[in-house]
């Protein structure tokens, strides 16, 4: 069964289409890399499979609910959602704010169980903010805010992941930790759907890409290809090379 | 000891929380026991110490769960125009004699009424989409403020000297006429509604991240919201409707335990419920003893030492530059 299922999505905001009419498919064990121009509706997709906007018109289904519509603590175990802007109204410690990741699949009042604590500290090791763990978040570096959210989601345990660029602001060896750690997340047969720039990390993690543009899935496969593609030239405005290092490693480089 | 209490290396276990509560509880009966002596020496001492008890906790609670709904660090029951709405309805109950038909809960009531229909239109007006941006919920607590007072003026202003002499002593929120009777009957709904906001704590907390990413993470976010803001309105209206404006509680108590305990509204909700319980009785008996012969009305001495506090925050959250616009 595909994890997640959009059939002819349409999505207003402000009484005008921002996606319109994509249908697609994100199967168990896949990594989505969804790319295209500012403002082509890449976020607003991201936010309606996330159930946090209705779909004018067509269906979404998360592992066959309706995100949309099903209780949000049903949805939360099976989904994890990363906004592109994450701000903190409060000075909470980093260890607190991956584990609010676990509200889902806890009771009551909510003190940490051992599987709680577990889960928080494999995520903060993956995502490299284990030694944060005592601060407070707003002290953090914007990087380091980033990979703490990244372990708030991944916290969540949820099979499908939806980031919207999880790697802004990060160093290069933090983001391709990132997607490296969103690679051997999928191989283990959960689902990723991750809105990045970053079309050089996106050509060599990335299953699969999206090129979103005008509100449009105007291409869709394999990485090389999609950026090598007369729609994504037309998209962006300028052609995308993509080459090969000596070592083999791909590149992608606007022409 | 200071990293077990304090927010800053520690999350919330059983026994942190445990602890601290036992603390802040010992301290806040070992203070209205104080004061209860000092009122004995100085006049009416147990209902005036219970009362502030009660709405010292409910102020505080209510401060601590606006301050979290609306992700704002300035919401308190003043800031956002409740109090001066709740002055207005009272001020209109005087008025109308609605006191000499219903008693003296009819001012109770009406200040009630006054309250929750203030924090409604504030609500109304400030919000922006599905936002409620910092800058407009202030803007609207003023607007509503300035409407509720100019109004109270005027209907002081057709009232008799009686009249008008009893609507001042009301909005100064002194608790000297506080009668047994209103601590009675607000008791229940308050302690109800303070069990409810504590229910709520892990939404609360999930909420500081933003309405979406509490909705990602598993939270009913329209009935969150829809449940602590009636909850919160409800337990100040009932703390006007006992004591009149009492100001700043709601402000000053849940920001110094934040800044103490950490943001874990899991413990800062049940802490503020004592620690607001605590600073009342403190400011009230300050209130009655500070000026020999002369009882002064708590409302204006939690004003005047609140009004600074508001300033330090307000400085803090300029620089940080997380007051103006930013959602």
């Amino acid at each position: 069964m595909a994890h997640l299922h959009l059939h002819d999505v349409s999505v207003a905001l402000g009484g005008r289409d921002v996606v319109r009419e994509v249908s697609a498919e994100v199967r168990a064990g896949e990594l989505v890399v969804v790319v295209g121009p500012n403002g082509a509706g890449k976020t607003t997709l991201l936010r309606a499979m996330a159930g946090l906007l209705a779909p004018r018109t067509g269906t979404i289904r998360v592992l066959g609910r309706d995100p949309a519509r099903a209780p949000r603590r049903v949805i939360a175990r099976d989904l994890a959602y990363l906004p592109q802007h994450y701000d903190l109204a409060f000075p909470f410690a980093v260890e607190e704010v991956v584990l609010l990741g676990r509200y889902a699949r806890q009771r009551g009042i909510g003190l940490a169980s051992d599987d709680d604590l577990a889960a928080a500290r494999r995520a903060m090791a993956a995502c490299g903010v284990a030694d944060l763990a005592g601060r407070r978040f707003d002290a953090l570096s914007g990087g380091e805010a980033r990979r703490a959210i990244v372990a708030q989601a991944l916290c969540q345990e949820a099979r499908c992941l939806l980031l919207d660029e999880p790697t802004a602001g990060l160093d290069p060896a933090h983001a391709r930790a990132i997607f490296a750690l969103l690679r051997a997340h999928c191989d283990a047969g959960a689902t990723a759907v991750v809105v990045t720039h970053d079309l050089d990390l996106a050509l060599r993690h990335g299953g699969m890409m999206w090129l979103i543009a005008d509100g449009r899935l105007a291409a869709r496969g394999n990485p090389a290809h999609v950026l090598a593609a007369a729609e994504t030239r037309g998209a962006f405005g300028v052609a995308i090379h993509v080459g090969a290092l000596p070592s083999g490693a791909k590149f992608a480089v606007p022409a | 000891m200071s990293g077990f209490l304090s927010g800053r290396s520690a999350r919330l276990t059983g026994r942190r929380l445990a602890t601290i509560l036992i603390l802040c509880a010992v301290a806040c009966a070992a203070v209205a026991a104080l004061a209860a002596l000092v009122g004995v020496a100085t006049g009416p001492g147990g209902p005036r110490v219970l009362a502030a008890l009660l709405v010292g906790a409910a102020l505080a609670a209510a401060g601590a769960a606006l301050q979290a709904l609306l992700r704002n660090p300035l919401a308190e029951p003043f800031t956002l125009g409740i109090s001066s709405g709740a002055s207005l309805a009272a001020v209109l109950a005087i008025r109308l004699g609605i006191e000499g038909a219903f008693g003296f809960a009819g001012i109770g009531g009406a200040a009630l009424v006054g309250a929750l229909a203030t924090l409604v239109v504030v609500w109304r007006l400030a919000r922006i989409g599905r936002h409620l941006p910092p800058a407009t919920l202030v803007l609207a607590g003023i607007t509503m403020s300035m409407f509720c007072s100019s109004a109270s003026t005027l209907i002081q202003a057709t009232s008799d000297f009686t009249e008008v002499n009893h609507m001042l002593m009301w909005m100064l929120g002194s608790m000297e006429t506080v009668r047994l009777i209103a601590v009675g009957y607000a008791a229940l709904p308050i302690a109800a509604a303070l069990i409810v906001l504590i229910a709520h704590a892990r939404e609360l907390n999930a909420l500081a991240a933003g309405p979406e990413v509490a909705a990602s993470l598993g939270v009913t976010v329209g009935r969150t919201q829809t449940v602590v803001f009636g909850v919160s309105a409800l337990l100040v209206g009932a703390a006007i409707a006992v004591a009149g404006p009492i100001g700043f509680i709601g402000l000053i108590v849940p920001h110094a335990l934040r800044a103490l305990l950490g943001a874990d509204h899991r413990l800062l909700l049940p802490a503020s419920i004592f620690g607001g319980a605590t600073v009342l009785v403190v400011f009230d008996t300050l209130a009655r003893t500070i000026v020999p012969l002369h009882h002064l009305p708590t409302g204006a001495v939690t004003a005047v030492l609140g009004v600074p506090f508001f300033v330090v925050i307000l400085v803090g959250q300029k620089q940080r530059a997380a007051l103006w616009g930013r959602e």
